[in-house]
C-alpha cells in the first residue's frame, strides 16, 4: 500500500498536478486582488509573528536547556513595561488589518448603480440562473467588464453561492433574498461551488461561470431564448437540467445513488416500489411521479423520496416536453 | 472524597468547615443555577421582541385570542403562592412545623390552580384550531370566528405567534409542574419533622427556584396577554 | 466509605465496580470520565479516518476509490465526527477529567463542592451520550453538528433525537461548570487566596463560567429547534415568517463562547507544564490570570463573525469584526508570556514539555490564520472552505489535544501512582506533531484555492493536497495508538511513582501519588504564590 502510494501519488503530487492550479484561484476581478493583497499582508505579518514566538521558544529551548539538577533559574515575575508593549503592538495591527478589511467589504457589499441583474436560484442540488429575457441557464453566463448583480433565493434550505476566482460567498436563504456583485476582468470559465452544506449531494452543486464578451452574452441570451421552439425532445432534456432533474437523476452512472436512473425506464414493466408492488412505466406513471413524488418511490429510495414535489412548477408544455425526453433515454 | 459528620445535629460533609459553610455553598449553586434557568428563558424572550419588531401587527392580532382576565387570575395566583413560600421558609427557620408544611401545601394548590387555568387556556385554543405554528388551523378558526361574529384573520403567519405563546407558556407550565413535585417533596419532609433552623437548604433553594418561575410569569404575562 | 483509612490511597480505598459507579470522590470520578471519554475520542476517531479515506480520491460520484457508499453516509459520518468531538470529547475532555481530578486538589480542597451534582453530571453526559450513540440505529442525523436550519428541520433524519442527547450533555456542562464555580469561591485552604490559585485553576474558573453563561442559550436553541421539528411552531421556518439565520445567531452565541471552553482549560495546562519543566516562575502571572476572564468576557460579543455572508447586516458583520479583533490581544499577551517563561529556565525535554512547546507552535499558527479569518473581506472567501477546517483543527486539536496530551502524561504519576515509559511518550508526540501537521497544513492551501468544505468529491485540482492531508490522518492515528500503549504499559508494569517525580511547586504534588481519599493528611496552609521555584 505504501509503496503504491509513494510510486503513484506523490510523484505525481510534488512534480505534477500541484501546479495545475497555483495556491490561490487565478484572480478574476479587482475585488479579487485588493483581497490577495490584504491577504498577503496577513501572510507576511504572520509569518513575522510566528518567527518571533516559535523561534524564540526554539532558541529559548535550547539555549537554557537543562544542564543538571540543579540548575538555578532567575525569579522573573513580570515586567511591565514589556508586557504592555506586547498588548499594544498586537492591538494596534489587529485594528489595522480590521480597517483594512472593512473597506474591501464595504466594496463587496455595495451594490453597483446600473448592473446587470441576474436572478439565481439555489436548490438541492443545483443552481439555476434567470435571466430578463426569461431565459434559465444552469451554467452562468456573463459578459466581460461589467458589474453583475446576482440576486439569489431558495426555494428549500440555505445554500452559498461562492465563485473563489472572485473571492466572493454569499449565502442564500430561503424567505428572503440575498445579494451579490462583482466584475469579470478576465474571460474564461470558473468554479460556483455551493459553501453552505445543503445535504445529500452538496458537494455535487458546482456549476461553471462563463465570463464571455458582451458580443457573445447577447448573442447567447438570443439563442438561449428561442429554446422553447426546439422539438420536444430538445427541450425537455434542456429542461432536464434546469429544472435540476439532472443534478441525481444521471443517464449513465448506476452507482450514484440519489435517484433512479431514467435509462431504459420508460416502458419497463414490473417496475418495483419500495411498498412491494409494481408498476409498469407509463407515461401516467412518469407524469405522477413529476408532479407528485411521494406517490410512488422506487425500490432502494425509500422510504420517502428525496425528490420536490413539481405540482404547479411546470407547464404542461414544459412537463409533456420532459416526458418525451426520458422516453428518448434508452 | 466526602464523608460527613454531625455537627450542631446536622450532617456536614467532611469538605466543608461548619453548617453555615455548607449553607451559603449550597446557595450560591442554586442561584448559579437560576442564573441558567432565566438566560435560557432570555434566548425566547430575546427571539419574542425580534419577532415583535418584525410582524408587530401579527401580534397584536394573536394577543387579542387570549383573555387577559385568565392571564391576570393566573399572576395573582402566582403572587401569592411566592408569598406562602416565602412564609415557608420562614416558619421552617423559626422550627414552627405545622405552621411550614400548611404554607407549603397552599403554595402547591396555588400552582395546581394555575395548572388548571392553563388547561382550560389551552383545550379552549385547541378547540378554537389553534395549534402552534404549522398547525394551526387556519379553516377551522376562521369558520369559529365567524360563527361568533368576530372578524375574521388577517395575518397568514398567526401561527408563529403561537408558536412563541405555546413554547414561552408551556415551557414555564412544565417549570411550574417541576416546583409542584419539589414542594410537595419538601411538604412530605415537612411533616416528618426533617428540617430544622440550622437546617432548611432544601427549603430555601426550591423557595427561590420558585421565585424565578413567579417572576418569569410576571414577565411572560404582559408580553403574552396584554402587549399588542 | 466511611471506613476508608485515612492512609489508603483513593484508588485501592474501595474495590469492585459498583464502588466506582457510585463514587462521590472527585478523582475517581475524573477516572470515569477519562475512560468514557477515551472511548468517544476512539469512535470520533474512527469517523474522521472515514472521512480522509473518502476523500482520498476525487471522483466518488463515478465509484474510483469508494469508501463510504454515498453522500449521505459521508455526511452522517461527518455529523458525527464533529458531533461526537465537540460535545463528548473536547468541551469535557481537561475540565471534567483532569479538572476534575486536580481543581480540589491544587487549592488544597477535600472535595469539590458538590460531589453528588458531580456524579450526576457523569450520568448527564453518559445518558447523553447513550441517545447519540442510538441515533445511529433510529436513522442517524446528516446535518453537520451545527444543526442548521431549515436543513436541520427538513431532513428525515433522527435529528431531534440528536438534539435531545446534545441538550442533555449541556446539562452536564453546566453541572460541572457551577460545581467548579462555588469549589473554587467557597473551599480554597487556608491562605490560598485567589491571586495564589494556580492558573490551571484560573483557567478553569473562567471555563466554568462560560459554561454556566452560554450553555443555557443552547440549551433553548435545541429545544427550539425540536419543537420546530415536532410542533412545527415557526420560529426558525421562513415558510411562517420565521427566520433561519437567527438559529445561527442563537447557536454561535453559545458555540462561539464553547470554543473558549475548549482552549482556556488547554491555555491552563500549559501554564503549569511550562513553568514546572522550566523550573521558574510564570512570567505575568496576573495578566495570564486576568486574560483567561477577559477572553471570557469579550467570547459572548463575537459570535457574528462566523456569519459574515450569511444575510447579516454590514454594520453587524463589522462589530463583530472588531470585536473578534480584541480577542485576539489577551490571546496574544499568553503566548508571549508562555515563552518569556523560558527566558533563562533550566528546560528539560520530557514529554509533557513536548507537548506544551508542540502547543505553542501549533496554536501560534492557529492563532493568526484565526485573525485572518476575522478580517471582514479576507473571510468572505475563506468562510466554509477547509481554509476554516484547517484553522480549528490546529486551534482545537494542535491546541487543546495537545495540552490534554501534555497533562495526561504530566499528571499520570499523580493520577496513577506509576510513571510511563518515556521514550514511548516521546515517539507518540513525534507521530502526533509531525502527522497532524502533514494531515492540517495542506487544508489551509486547500481553502485558499477555494475547496469548500463538507464535501463528499472534490474537482480534480483538489487531489494531490488531498492525499497528503489523508496520509497524515495515518500518522496522527500511529501517534494516538503509540501514545495508548504508553498508557496501558505504565498502567500494568509502571515503576512506583515518588510524590513529586518533577520538582513542581503546586500543591498536588505535595500529597502523596496516588492522593489519598482525603487528598491531604492536614489541610494545607499556603503562604506563597503557586510558581515559587528558588
Amino acid at each position: 500500500m505504501l509503496s503504491w502510494i509513494i510510486k503513484n501519488q506523490l510523484a505525481e503530487v510534488l512534480i505534477g498536478r500541484a501546479n495545475a492550479q497555483s495556491f490561490m484561484p487565478t484572480q478574476a476581478s479587482e475585488i479579487a486582488k485588493s483581497v490577495d493583497s490584504l491577504y498577503s499582508f496577513l501572510l507576511i505579518i504572520s509569518l513575522i509573528a510566528c518567527v518571533i514566538v516559535i523561534g524564540g521558544m526554539i532558541y529559548f529551548a535550547y539555549k537554557y536547556r537543562r544542564r543538571s539538577a540543579n540548575d538555578k533559574t532567575a525569579y522573573i515575575s513580570h515586567d511591565t513595561r514589556l508586557e504592555i508593549l506586547w498588548s499594544v503592538i498586537p492591538l494596534v495591527i489587529f485594528l489595522f488589518v480590521f480597517a483594512w478589511g472593512w473597506i474591501i467589504y464595504h466594496d463587496m457589499r455595495t451594490m453597483p448603480k446600473e448592473a446587470l441583474e441576474i436572478q439565481v436560484i439555489g436548490r438541492q442540488w443545483a443552481w439555476v440562473a434567470e435571466y430578463k429575457n426569461g431565459v434559465q441557464s444552469n451554467v452562468l453566463v456573463v459578459p466581460v467588464k461589467r458589474d453583475i448583480r446576482l440576486v439569489l433565493s431558495s426555494p428549500d434550505v440555505i445554500h452559498s453561492f461562492y465563485v473563489p476566482s472572485f473571492r466572493i460567498k454569499q449565502d442564500v436563504v430561503p424567505g428572503r433574498y440575498t445579494s451579490l456583485w462583482f466584475r469579470a476582468e478576465v474571460m474564461g470559465e470558473f468554479h460556483v461551488f455551493c459553501a453552505e452544506f445543503c445535504g445529500t449531494s452538496h458537494s455535487g452543486m458546482i456549476t461553471k461561470l462563463r465570463v464571455v464578451s458582451q458580443t457573445d452574452f447577447d448573442k447567447w441570451l438570443i439563442e438561449e431564448a428561442d429554446s422553447s421552439l426546439l422539438p420536444p425532445v430538445e427541450y425537455g432534456k434542456k429542461l432536464f437540467t434546469t429544472k435540476t432533474c439532472a443534478s441525481c437523476h444521471f443517464e449513465d452512472q448506476p452507482g450514484v445513488k440519489i435517484g433512479p436512473t431514467m435509462k431504459g425506464l420508460f416502458g419497463l414493466e414490473n417496475h418495483e416500489m419500495v411498498d412491494g408492488t409494481t408498476v409498469t412505466a407509463d407515461e401516467n406513471y412518469l407524469r405522477e411521479s413529476i408532479l407528485a413524488s411521494q406517490a410512488k418511490v422506487v425500490k432502494g429510495f425509500g422510504p420517502r423520496s428525496a425528490m420536490p414535489a413539481f405540482q404547479g412548477q411546470l407547464s404542461e408544455k414544459e412537463l409533456s416536453a420532459i416526458i418525451e425526453y426520458i422516453k428518448s433515454i434508452k | 472524597m466526602s464523608t460527613s459528620r454531625v455537627i450542631d445535629g446536622v450532617n456536614v460533609q467532611s469538605h466543608y468547615r461548619d453548617v453555615d459553610h455548607q449553607f451559603s455553598s449550597a446557595k450560591q449553586g442554586i442561584w448559579l443555577f437560576m442564573v441558567t434557568e432565566i438566560l435560557m428563558f432570555g434566548g425566547l424572550f430575546v427571539a419574542y421582541a425580534l419577532y415583535h419588531m418584525m410582524y408587530p401587527e401579527m401580534f397584536a392580532e394573536g394577543a387579542r385570542f387570549l383573555d387577559w382576565r385568565l392571564g391576570f387570575v393566573n399572576t395573582l395566583v402566582l403572587i401569592f403562592s411566592s408569598l406562602t413560600m416565602a412564609l415557608g421558609i420562614y416558619y421552617c427557620q423559626l422550627n414552627q412545623t405545622k405552621k411550614a408544611a400548611i404554607a407549603l401545601a397552599v403554595t402547591v394548590v396555588c400552582a395546581g390552580i394555575f395548572m388548571v387555568i392553563k388547561y382550560f387556556e389551552y383545550t379552549h385554543k385547541f378547540h378554537m384550531g389553534i395549534f402552534p405554528g404549522a398547525m394551526l388551523n387556519m379553516e377551522q378558526l376562521n369558520n369559529y370566528l365567524a360563527a361568533a361574529g368576530e372578524p375574521l384573520v388577517k395575518s397568514p403567519n398567526l401561527g408563529l405567534y403561537f408558536g412563541f405563546y405555546f413554547c414561552m407558556s408551556g415551557l414555564h407550565g412544565l417549570h411550574v409542574m417541576i416546583g409542584m413535585g419539589l414542594i410537595t417533596w419538601l411538604f412530605i419532609k415537612t411533616l416528618r419533622g426533617h428540617f430544622k433552623p440550622n437546617y432548611y437548604t432544601p427549603v430555601e433553594g426550591v423557595g427561590i427556584f420558585w421565585h424565578i418561575v413567579d417572576l418569569i410569569w410576571i414577565f411572560l404575562f404582559p408580553l403574552l396577554y396584554l402587549v399588542g | 466509605m466511611a471506613h476508608a483509612g485515612h492512609d489508603v490511597d483513593y484508588i485501592h480505598a474501595e474495590k469492585g465496580l459498583k464502588s466506582w459507579l457510585l463514587t462521590l470522590d472527585h478523582k475517581r470520578i475524573g477516572i470515569l470520565y477519562f475512560v468514557t471519554v477515551m472511548f468517544f475520542f476512539l469512535c470520533g476517531g474512527i469517523a474522521a479516518l472515514l472521512l480522509r479515506g473518502e476523500l482520498f480520491s476525487y471522483n466518488a460520484q463515478a465509484n474510483v476509490g469508494e469508501i463510504l457508499k454515498n453522500g449521505d453516509i459521508y455526511n452522517q459520518v461527518m455529523t458525527y465526527h464533529g458531533a461526537i468531538m465537540v460535545f463528548m470529547v473536547i468541551i469535557p475532555g481537561i475540565p471534567a477529567i483532569l479538572g476534575n481530578f486536580f481543581l480540589p486538589l491544587m487549592i488544597g480542597a477535600k472535595d469539590v463542592a458538590f460531589p453528588k451534582l458531580n456524579l450526576l453530571s457523569w450520568y448527564c453526559l453518559m445518558a447523553g451520550a447513550a441517545l447519540a450513540i442510538l441515533t445511529m440505529f433510529t436513522g442517524r442525523v446528516d446535518t453537520g453538528w451545527t444543526f442548521y436550519t431549515p436543513y436541520s428541520i427538513q431532513t428525515g433524519t433522527a435529528v431531534s433525537m440528536m438534539v435531545v442527547a446534545a441538550f442533555i450533555m449541556g446539562m452536564s456542562s453546566i453541572l460541572t461548570g457551577l460545581n467548579f464555580i462555588v469549589t473554587v469561591h467557597k473551599l480554597r485552604a487556608p491562605g490560598m487566596t485567589m491571586h495564589r490559585m494556580p492558573l490551571f485553576v484560573w483557567a478553569l474558573y473562567s471555563t466554568a463560567i462560560i459554561q454556566v453563561l452560554a450553555t443555557p442559550v443552547l440549551a433553548i436553541t435545541l429545544l427550539l429547534l425540536m419543537m420546530e421539528r415536532v410542533l412545527g411552531v415557526g420560529i426558525f421556518d421562513p415558510k411562517l415568517g420565521g427566520d433561519p439565520v437567527l438559529f445561527q445567531h442563537f447557536f454561535w452565541f453559545y458555540s462561539h463562547p464553547a470554543v473558549y471552553i475548549m482552549i482556556l482549560p488547554a491555555m491552563g495546562i500549559i501554564s503549569e507544564l511550562i513553568t514546572t519543566y522550566s523550573k521558574k516562575v510564570i512570567f505575568g502571572y496576573t495578566a495570564i490570570a486576568y486574560s483567561s476572564l477577559g477572553i471570557a468576557a469579550v467570547s459572548f460579543f463575537v459570535w457574528g463573525h462566523h456569519m459574515y455572508v450569511s444575510g447579516q447586516s454590514e454594520l453587524a458583520g463589522t462589530v463583530f469584526s472588531f470585536l473578534t479583533m480584541l480577542v485576539g490581544v489577551p490571546t496574544a499577551i499568553k503566548m508571549f508570556n508562555w515563552v518569556a517563561t523560558m527566558y533563562k529556565g533550566s528546560i528539560e525535554f520530557r514529554s509533557p514539555m513536548l507537548y506544551a512547546m508542540g502547543f505553542l507552535f501549533l496554536f501560534a499558527i492557529g492563532g493568526v490564520t484565526g485573525i485572518m479569518l476575522a478580517t471582514l473581506a479576507v473571510d468572505v472567501h475563506f468562510h466554509d472552505t477547509y481554509f476554516v477546517v484547517a484553522h480549528f483543527h490546529y486551534v482545537m486539536v494542535g491546541g487543546t489535544l495537545m495540552a490534554i496530551m501534555g497533562g495526561f502524561f504530566h499528571w499520570f504519576p499523580k493520577m496513577f501512582g506509576k510513571m510511563y515509559n518515556e521514550a514511548g511518550a516521546r515517539w507518540s508526540f513525534v507521530f502526533i506533531f509531525v502527522g497532524f501537521n502533514v494531515t492540517f497544513f495542506p487544508q489551509f492551501i486547500l481553502g485558499g484555492m477555494g475547496m469548500p468544505r463538507r464535501y463528499f468529491d472534490y474537482i480534480a485540482a483538489y487531489q494531490p493536497l488531498n492525499r497528503i492531508s489523508t496520509v497524515g490522518s495515518w500518522l496522527i492515528l500511529t501517534g494516538f495508538l503509540i501514545g495508548l500503549y504508553v498508557i496501558i504499559q505504565g498502567l500494568r508494569k509502571g515503576a512506583k511513582a515518588p510524590p513529586n517525580p518533577w520538582g513542581s511547586t503546586t500543591l498536588e504534588w505535595q500529597t502523596a501519588s496516588p492522593p489519598i481519599v482525603h487528598n491531604f493528611d492536614h489541610e494545607p496552609v499556603v503562604t506563597a504564590g503557586p510558581y515559587e521555584y528558588k
